[in-house]
């Protein structure tokens, strides 16, 4: 997968967490908890539905890495490819 | 699998302020706890105690917050910054006009502007009630609402997205304070921050009557409005034993309460009690993250640490390794609340840290902790420990021709209750006194929670009484949930429910069904979900919703939650003698 396609991929799995908030409206480089409200479970779930759709795992202790959508697609690159 | 017990040794009791339990608790009398309150012969007042009466004795000088922002910078506030900050925004109030024993609610993120509104609200003799940040636009109008606000302090960007749409909808709002504006200031608004560097420093706090109302903690029942469970001034008697005895609390302590100041447990113990026992608080702005929490615990020489079962979870998740490479060795005494906290989260508390993590119990209505492990009492995995000294508990068992009896043989399952008269007890729920009056047989408080004791006088929890919910320790009741899912369109009627989830204790689960003429889709899901989501913010909503033909009723219409949650976890339906209409 390129990025960007991991891009929509994140955008869908926080669409089917969080469906009021619009794509448009999620940024890039920002933490998502901050810029779009999530609460800490909102995050696992998100989390843990994109490891799972692609097959990446995601340890706890590299959340910091993935806070950002930015981060979470360059995260993914690097263990996927 | 069994868990041991864990055994303290006896040759540390004298560390602790806590020596010995048992003697404490036989020859205790209320005057103890009183004596450690200054008070005046005029009367008392939480500001003074917390603030006031150190810099009198000469702490003014000591660290009472460090402030931790997001971004990582440090704020020191002493106790005599405090008392200036809090006298200011008691000018504040004085100055707009306010009169005594109106409220002011806080709709606040951890910032160092809450503190001092609390603690000023308090020293002015007005009430305050504090709400969660992430809370929706509803649960926000329908507390203040029910509670009569009269001022809210909240910040200019909260302001705009959770208020400003629906103010004009509570006309006894007069006064929003605003901190953190960066914009031109929205029409009737004050700007917080400018107006306490104006007002006057010398407000010096107003003794009170002790039964004088001090603080409205709103909580969930299984139906009907959030509940504002009233407190008063003396109710700072039992915050400041209580965390002497069940925190270990002592001057000069580093302590870190990571309850949200939005709760209860935010107010009693993330800022009373912590300050009337002269401790630096730590407060954290930022969100919770497994590695900065270690960090924070190592550089700031955290000595008592008070958490969640959420929290914990999450961090044994993020595995025990990550704490090897900090030095912890500054922790004396470990503590959670807010749900029963399971004995493989104890045990874990003890490899990490070398101390286990120590449960208590109590809710807004009692105050302050009522059940706890302490310090220098042996811990039983999984049970939340001993009363209090002062605190007396039983559990009683309710009768088919409604009478109540209290249970005296050890592990029979009954309602915990509570002896009333320890000086944090609610006073009421605001306007709703029959809700009050039910809560209570005889001298006897009932809590709604069902527990056993054991043969040693350890409690151990069992279950609610009722159906409401607990997520990441935040009381949830299933009535405010369907209420807001009902405003849409397609939906007929909502069943709420919690659902078993190991991080968070329990989630929300919203079963939903139609109207004629909608199809329970993909896209009406997400439709569903994100008003409820919007309305009720994240903490609230559901995480999950199924769409059913019809739910399960009883024959006078009432949703049976108790049937969806049984059916959904495969346990036995019990009695359904009243099931009218089914599910299909």
């Amino acid at each position: 997968m390129d990025s960007l396609e991991l891009k929509t991929l994140i955008l869908e799995e926080l669409n089917n967490i969080a469906p009021e908030i619009e794509p448009h409206e999620v940024p890039d480089d920002q933490d998502m908890r901050d810029a779009l409200e999530l609460d800490s479970m909102d995050f696992l779930n998100l989390v843990t539905a994109v490891s799972k759709r692609t097959q990446a795992a995601i340890p706890e202790a590299d959340y910091p890495k993935v806070l950002t959508v930015n981060g979470m697609v360059e995260y993914l690159l690097n263990v996927l490819n | 699998m069994h868990f041991p017990e864990i055994e303290k040794d006896p040759l540390q009791a004298a560390d602790h302020n806590l020596v010995c339990y048992k003697d404490t608790y036989e020859h205790f009398i209320w005057q103890l706890a009183q004596r450690r309150i200054k008070g005046g012969k005029t009367g008392l007042n939480i500001a003074f105690e917390t603030v006031d009466r150190h810099v009198d004795e000469g702490f003014g000088a000591q660290t009472a917050i460090r402030w931790l922002s997001k971004q990582g910078l440090q704020k020191e506030i002493s106790y005599a910054d405090l008392k200036d900050q809090s006298a200011r925004f008691a000018s504040i109030l004085q100055d707009l006009g306010l009169q005594p024993q109106e409220t002011v609610f806080g709709l606040c993120t951890r910032v160092p502007q809450l503190y001092q509104a609390l603690l000023g609200t308090l020293k002015f003799g007005a009430v305050f009630s504090p709400l969660f940040s992430a809370f929706g636009p509803e649960p926000i109008r329908s507390r203040m609402e029910i509670g009569n606000a009269r001022v809210l302090v909240t910040s200019e960007a909260l302001y705009r997205k959770k208020v400003q749409p629906w103010r004009h909808e509570l006309p006894g709002l007069q006064w929003v304070l605003l901190y953190n504006v960066t914009q031109p200031l929205p029409e009737n608004c004050y700007d917080l921050d400018a107006l306490l560097e104006q007002s006057s420093p010398d407000f010096p706090a107003r003794m009170c009557h002790p039964e004088q109302l001090a603080l409205l903690h709103f909580t969930s029942g299984t139906t009907g409005k959030p509940k504002g469970a009233m407190h008063v001034h003396q109710a700072v008697i039992y915050h400041c034993i209580s965390g002497y005895y069940a925190l270990d609390l002592r001057p000069g302590d580093n302590y870190w309460c990571t309850a949200d100041p939005g709760w209860v447990t935010g107010t009693s113990y993330g800022i009373i009690s912590p300050l009337c026992n002269r401790v630096t608080l730590i407060i954290d702005e930022a969100e919770f993250d497994a590695k900065h929490w270690y960090q924070l615990l190592s550089e700031q020489k955290i000595n008592i640490w008070y958490t969640a079962p959420t929290a914990i979870r999450m961090l044994m998740k993020a595995g025990a390794e990550l704490a090897e490479e900090y030095d912890l060795s500054a922790l004396r005494f470990i503590s959670s609340v807010g749900e029963p906290l399971n004995p493989e989260a104890v045990v874990w508390g003890q490899k990490v840290f070398n101390i286990p993590f120590h449960d208590n119990w109590w809710q807004s209505e009692t105050g302050g902790i009522m059940i706890a492990n302490f310090a220098t009492t042996a811990v039983r995995p999984g049970s939340m420990g001993q009363p209090l000294p002062g605190i007396k508990a039983a559990l009683m068992k309710h009768h088919k021709d409604g009478t109540t009896t209290r249970i005296t043989e050890a592990n029979q399952v009954g309602e915990l209750a509570l002896h009333k008269g320890w000086p944090s007890m609610f006073r009421g729920y605001l306007h709703e006194d029959e809700r009050y009056q039910k809560c209570f047989v005889d001298d006897w408080y009932l809590t709604g929670d069902l527990a056993l004791c054991d043969e040693d006088g350890f409690y151990w929890f069992v279950g609610r009484a009722d159906d409401v919910i607990k997520s990441s320790g935040h009381l949830i009741g299933p009535f405010e949930v369907e209420s807001v899912l009902m405003e849409q369109q397609a939906v007929a009627e909502v069943g709420v429910i919690g659902l078993p989830d190991e991080v968070a204790g329990e989630t929300v689960k919203a079963f939903v069904a139609l109207k004629p003429g909608y199809e329970g889709d993909e896209s009406l899901r997400k439709t569903l979900l994100g008003h409820a989501r919007k309305r009720l913010g994240p903490a609230v909503a559901p995480r999950e919703i199924v769409f059913r033909q019809n739910l399960p009723k009883t024959r006078s219409g009432k949703i049976m939650r108790r049937l969806l949650k049984a059916r959904e976890l495969g346990l036995p339906e019990g009695d359904i003698s009243t099931l009218e209409s089914d599910e299909s």
